[in-house]
């Protein structure tokens, strides 16, 4: 039988879930870590491009405390404070370590460069040249891992469901990828960090394993979710012609270096018309471009593919090359010229601010389970600030492995699950779904998984109402309770994507629910969550919603938020 | 954004024919030819994504970040070249994908890329 035990298992190999190995393995733990992919190659960390925001004030004088008030206002009000906290506090002292781990952020002479960002109060964003922040990071953490010696690396295991004994975490259930057989984990602390979910929409910058497994595998195991309804649209996602090798956000930069337009079918600059600046300065937020490109569009002033134009045709191809070197050449190659020709652009499901709930050192209402990453909820409260995600998964992996790694059952002898018996009961479990139901041959989990993709983006998107929430509830269960059930995977054989759609499915259906759930429940407007119908934010509103999961039902209450006490001086006049 | 280009799908549209490597051993394995809709710009991952949610399910290949090539999985032999499948343009003729031909064959494109110190191994 397939069966290994632990101190700590760490769920998926990103930023958050690498960092937490690190500090696990360093406090003495033995330590697995696991990912469906291949360790550090499989979510959002090696994708991104941009830069990571820290108070090391290389550039311009700056303190924890300035990007703190910046987080907060970002935030709308409801940002667990205690997480901002730390956030902000241990960035830079995380940014300097990684720098000693050889990631080579660009500097001068050792002063690392700092560039503005919207949202930020000084130029505070760190980046790697070209465009190679992401892999830069994911390459320095992969070879900090390797050199731990109690770390136990595991590619391609996909974990299914975690374990809990009398309100403890207790190992996890998997399926090897390769083999098509189930392996079961033992540990005494767990920490997930399994990523995002903005592959539930059908517009989005996501990888693959990016349908929200984190947050289904914390409901599951009895964790709270919290602000689920939060999800970060990225306005200027490339969208056409269809260009390869690129992520689609890194139109960003370019806007950041060169400013560029950003026009409608008739040519004309629209931003300005919705309140926003849109000169050669790029400053306008996140939200409201997402906003007007929407409502361009929906009066017919949109681009053949549904977005808008992005022109940089006024720049000379010097100044272009100056800027993005190898990038401008990268784009020829996808018969892209940037002097000659727009590109068309549109919002794309980017980040999730919500996600599971934890305490200051990361814990989860279940003992011993921790969260860490982009699956953690409200640091970021309603809208995040760009480039506070990577720092996020530094500190709270950091902290979380440090956490699971002193864990009192760490400690002490305390005996995990028994490996076999946890096996037996989950392929019970697993299948008892499909089992007596009849088969449809017509129905694909990947057929399902696009449907989901469709209903999340055409009713859950970037611009929301009443009675289209209300339909994508009622759709998202019908799929759940009718046609997943008829949906057999076939066990036990290598390398099996029926079976991997359906487990992806299993969670992306639940993790949807609860983006919906959240999302009706919230009758305002703040932040990411834009309501047409109820365009105002409302005071009575400025709480946090906590989704769980009960008996197979999901419920929610609300919250107070999370505040601290802090003398912050003058900067943290903070406005909302 | 894997946004569904090959799916708008005009009457006349052009097609590519992928010639697909299947199976898990060597005695056991065959050619299969799927039909995809062509689209000027199109990855030959975009294809296989097409061809595995509409024609086959049980088509397997290896993939991750689908637009940034940053995750490196999607590795395999396009018309007898190293190629990776998400950056490799769908052309309007037959297409030959094999898998890589140095590593141990898992099933269809996938192979074994796992590094060894990275594989699943049963410690009690
Ligand atoms: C294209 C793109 C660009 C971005 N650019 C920036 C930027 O410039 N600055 C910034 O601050 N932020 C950026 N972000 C956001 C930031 O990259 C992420 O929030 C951050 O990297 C998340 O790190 P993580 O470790 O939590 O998750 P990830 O890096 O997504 O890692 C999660 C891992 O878990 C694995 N996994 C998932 N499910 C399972 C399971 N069931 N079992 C086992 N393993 C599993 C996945 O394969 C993956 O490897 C960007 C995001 C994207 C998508
Ligand atoms: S899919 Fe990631 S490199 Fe090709």
């Amino acid at each position: 039988m397939d069966f290994m035990t632990t101190d700590v298992l760490i769920v998926g190999a990103g930023a958050a879930g690498m960092y937490a190995s690190i500090s696990a393995a360093k406090s003495g733990a033995k330590v697995i870590l696991i990912d469906k992919s291949l360790i550090s190659r499989g979510g959002a960390t090696v994708m991104a491009q941009m830069t990571v925001a820290a108070a090391i004030g290389h550039q311009e004088a700056d303190h924890w405390t300035h990007h703190l008030a910046d987080t907060i206002n970002s935030g709308r009000g409801l940002c667990n404070e205690n997480l901002s906290y730390l956030l902000c506090k241990d960035a830079p002292e995380k940014i300097l370590e990684m720098r000693d781990w050889k990631t080579d952020w660009a500097n001068d002479d050792g002063q690392i460069r700092q560039v503005m960002a919207p949202g930020h109060n000084v130029k505070r964003c760190c980046y790697v040249d070209f465009l190679n922040t992401g892999p830069a990071v994911a390459r320095t953490l992969r070879g900090e891992v390797a050199r731990q010696s109690n770390i136990n690396r595991v590619s391609g295991v996909t974990i299914i469901d975690l374990k809990v004994r009398d309100g403890k975490a207790v190992g996890a259930i998997g399926l090897n990828n390769e083999t098509g057989e189930f392996v079961a984990i033992g540990a005494k602390a767990i920490v997930l960090a399994a990523g995002g979910l903005t592959q539930l929409f059908q517009r989005n910058s996501a990888s693959k394993n990016m349908g929200g497994d984190s947050h289904a595998l914390a409901l599951r195991a009895g964790a709270n979710l919290m602000d689920m309804e939060f999800v970060q649209f990225f306005p200027i996602g490339h969208l056409a012609p269809r260009l390869v090798g690129m992520d689609p956000i890194m139109w960003d930069p370019f806007r950041y270096k060169l400013g560029g337009h950003l026009l409608n079918n008739k040519g004309e600059h629209f931003i300005e018309s919705y309140g926003g600046a849109d000169g050669e300065a790029y400053t306008v937020g996140r939200d409201l471009a997402s906003y007007a490109i929407i409502k361009e569009c929906e009066a017919g002033r949109g681009s053949p593919n549904g977005g808008a134009w992005l022109s940089f045709q006024h720049l000379a191809r010097n100044e272009l090359e100056t800027a993005f070197g190898p990038i401008i050449q990268k784009l020829f190659e996808n018969n892209i010229d940037l002097t000659k020709q727009a590109i068309e652009v549109a919002p794309i499901a980017h980040y999730h601010m919500g996600g599971i709930e934890v305490d200051s050192t990361m814990e989860t209402k279940i003992s011993g389970l921790f969260a860490a990453g982009e699956c953690v909820g409200g640091a970021n409260g309603a809208n995040r600030l760009s480039g506070n995600a990577i720092p996020e998964a530094f500190v709270f992996g950091d902290i979380a492995g440090q956490s699971a790694g002193s864990h009192k059952d760490v400690k002490r002898n305390f005996t995990p699950i028994d490996g076999e018996k946890m096996l037996s009961t989950t392929f019970d479990q697993l299948y008892k779904q499909s089992s007596n139901k009849t088969v449809s041959s017509e129905m694909t989990s990947r057929k399902l998984l696009s449907k989901l993709q469709n209903i999340m983006w055409t009713q859950v998107g970037v611009l929301r109402n009443k009675e289209d929430l209300h339909d994508a509830l009622l759709n998202i269960q019908e799929i759940q309770n009718d046609m997943f059930p008829k949906i057999q995977p076939s066990p036990g054989t290598t390398f099996n994507p029926s079976l991997m759609d359906w487990l992806d499915l299993r969670n992306s259906l639940l993790s949807a629910e609860a983006i919906c759930l959240a999302a009706n429940g919230r009758e305002e407007s703040r932040g990411a969550h834009q309501m047409e119908d109820i365009p105002t934010t409302i005071d009575s509103f400025m709480k946090n919603q906590i989704v769980s999961l009960s008996s197979g039902q999901l419920t929610t209450i609300w919250k107070p938020v999370q505040r601290i006490k802090l003398n912050l001086g003058e900067r943290c006049q903070i406005k909302f | 954004m894997s946004d569904k280009v090959l799916k708008k799908r005009g009457k006349h549209q052009p097609t590519t024919l992928l010639n697909i490597f299947r199976g898990t051993d060597a005695s056991n394995t065959k050619f299969q030819t799927f039909e995809v809709p062509f689209q000027s710009g199109a990855s030959v991952l975009d294809a296989l994504i097409w061809a595995n949610e509409n024609l086959d399910q049980s088509l397997s290949f290896r993939y991750s970040c689908i637009n940034a090539n940053a995750c490196k999985e999607c590795m395999m032999l396009v018309d007898g070249e190293v190629e990776y499948a998400c950056l490799k343009r769908l052309e309007k003729q037959v297409m030959r994908l094999e898998p890589l031909p140095n590593k141990k064959l898992i099933v269809d494109l996938v192979t074994d890329i796992v590094p060894p110190k990275e594989k699943f191994l049963t410690t009690t």
